[in-house]
């Protein structure tokens, strides 16, 4: 049976790990490959890395950062920050990466993802979105949660998924870093109009939080951050603790 | 040594890391007159069928394929291209391995199959050595391969399809071994097993 996967997520800034709250305020969180190997170790069924300082000069150094991730560890990962371009795309698939995750260039370029998706396939092409609730509906982000597009995050990840998305990273801007809870209402009217992988991101703080996304809200995945890097929850304890309540994990 | 075969768009580097880990010798084969000095070759694959298909017919690649003697291990895409054809864009495969690969139906469940999944081992081959059906490997996948007699293993999402094939000198995995952590490893040992021993 096709397991749920957890997912921790690394953010890099000047290839360090560092994790903040509510997209603000950064706290070191160690060595991304160690921590990588760390993880994969434990059980990790994937991993995520977002280089939130990629700018062009910072481009080399995270695709030397994906050939040495992609030395170290033999699970699945994705990487993401600051993808322009199908070239860009090409860089880090050849050094290593499964996936890319792409976020604020597909809302400035929907058919990058078209282009993308035909290129290297949908499997390698992860349509990222930042949303926030406002009213009834919740608002697509950009630029690291800076700044608002006006569009509906529902509509846009139909489209994305439209366009030739393989799978969708949703992140609650209003959940993430505060450990309360996934937007289980966001994923689940996400997972009643979509038919690609969804995973979960933004609030895990416990281990009921990650069962009640895939339980609840149908996340196909979850992703976390903090409760993993500083040892909170191990990733072990985690699954177990999943299977036990009935959901699909791969035990190593 | 083992020849990787490299194309476009294929991730040969993760295969690469896998055989490295192994402490195999490989290198990476462009043109089809570099696969004869071969012991064996991997075709890892991702993306489109029929991309995948061009890059090989560019440079005859296919034709060695189908008249090689050498053990062959096809990777996903890889795999589905040993078939005769596939519906992703009406792809005709190498047609090593009789067979058509289909869509999964979209309207059942969440289409790629994407993730860590078991297999059921259906037949015996040097490639399954130790495995267990409790193992996980990982998949990414909107197409598969009907179960049929080559069928060494089958997995289940939304139907059965094959996820070890084999047919004379060809082996075919639809999950990344060489991303399915310690038993991905193990099976490409198998494989390598199989070649030198």
């Amino acid at each position: 049976m096709l397991t749920k996967r957890i997912i921790p997520c690394l953010d890099i800034k000047d290839g360090r790990t560092v994790k903040g709250v509510n997209f603000e305020g950064l706290r070191d969180a160690g060595d991304p490959v160690e921590l990588a190997r760390r993880y994969s170790e434990e059980g990790a069924d994937e991993l995520v890395f977002l280089d939130i300082t990629a700018t062009l000069e910072k481009r080399k150094t995270l695709v030397s950062l994906v050939k040495r991730i992609a030395e170290e560890i033999n699970i699945p990962f994705t990487v993401g920050g600051g993808i322009k371009t199908v070239g860009e795309i090409e860089e880090l698939l050849k050094a290593g990466a499964d996936k890319v995750s792409l976020n604020s260039s597909i809302v400035r370029d929907p058919e990058l993802i078209t282009r993308a998706s035909e290129a290297f396939g949908a499997q390698a092409v992860v349509a990222a979105v930042d949303a926030r609730k406002e009213g009834d509906h919740w608002k697509v982000f950009i630029s690291g949660g800076t700044k608002a597009t006006g569009l509906d995050a529902l509509e846009w990840m139909k489209e994305t998924e439209q366009k030739g998305a393989g799978e969708i990273l949703l992140t609650s801007m209003d959940r993430d870093g505060t450990k309360s809870g996934f937007d289980l209402e966001l994923l689940s009217q996400v997972n009643e109009i979509i038919n690609i992988p969804v995973i979960a991101s933004g609030g895990a703080g416990t281990v009921e939080h990650c069962i009640d996304a895939v339980k609840q809200a149908n996340a196909d995945a979850v992703l976390a951050a903090s409760i993993f890097h500083f040892k909170e929850i191990e990733i072990a304890h985690l699954k177990n603790k999943m299977g036990e309540a009935g959901i699909p994990v791969r035990l190593t | 040594m083992i020849a990787i075969i490299k194309y476009k768009a294929g991730n040969t580097a993760s295969v690469a890391n896998a055989l490295k880990k192994l402490n195999t010798d490989f290198f990476f084969a462009e043109e089809a007159s570099e696969l004869d000095k071969a012991d064996a070759v991997i075709f890892p694959g991702v993306g489109h069928a029929r991309t995948a298909m061009n890059s090989l017919k560019e440079k005859q690649i296919d034709q060695w394929l189908k008249n090689t003697r050498k053990p062959v291990l096809g990777i996903c895409v890889g795999m589905q291209l040993l078939y005769e054809s596939s519906s992703e864009g009406e792809t005709v495969g190498l047609g090593v391995i009789p067979g058509t690969l289909k869509k999964f139906d979209e309207s059942q469940a969440k289409v790629p199959h994407m993730g860590w999944n078991t297999i059921q081992q259906k037949g015996n081959h040097p490639v399954l050595k130790n495995l267990d059906p409790n193992y996980y490997l990982y998949f990414v996948h909107s197409f598969y391969a009907p179960v049929s007699e080559h069928t060494l293993a089958a997995c289940g999402y939304i139907n059965d399809f094959s996820a070890v094939v084999a047919k004379d000198n060809y082996v075919g995995m639809q999950f990344h071994p060489e991303k399915s952590g310690e038993v991905g490893s193990m099976i490409l040992q198998n494989f390598l097993d199989m070649v030198y021993g």
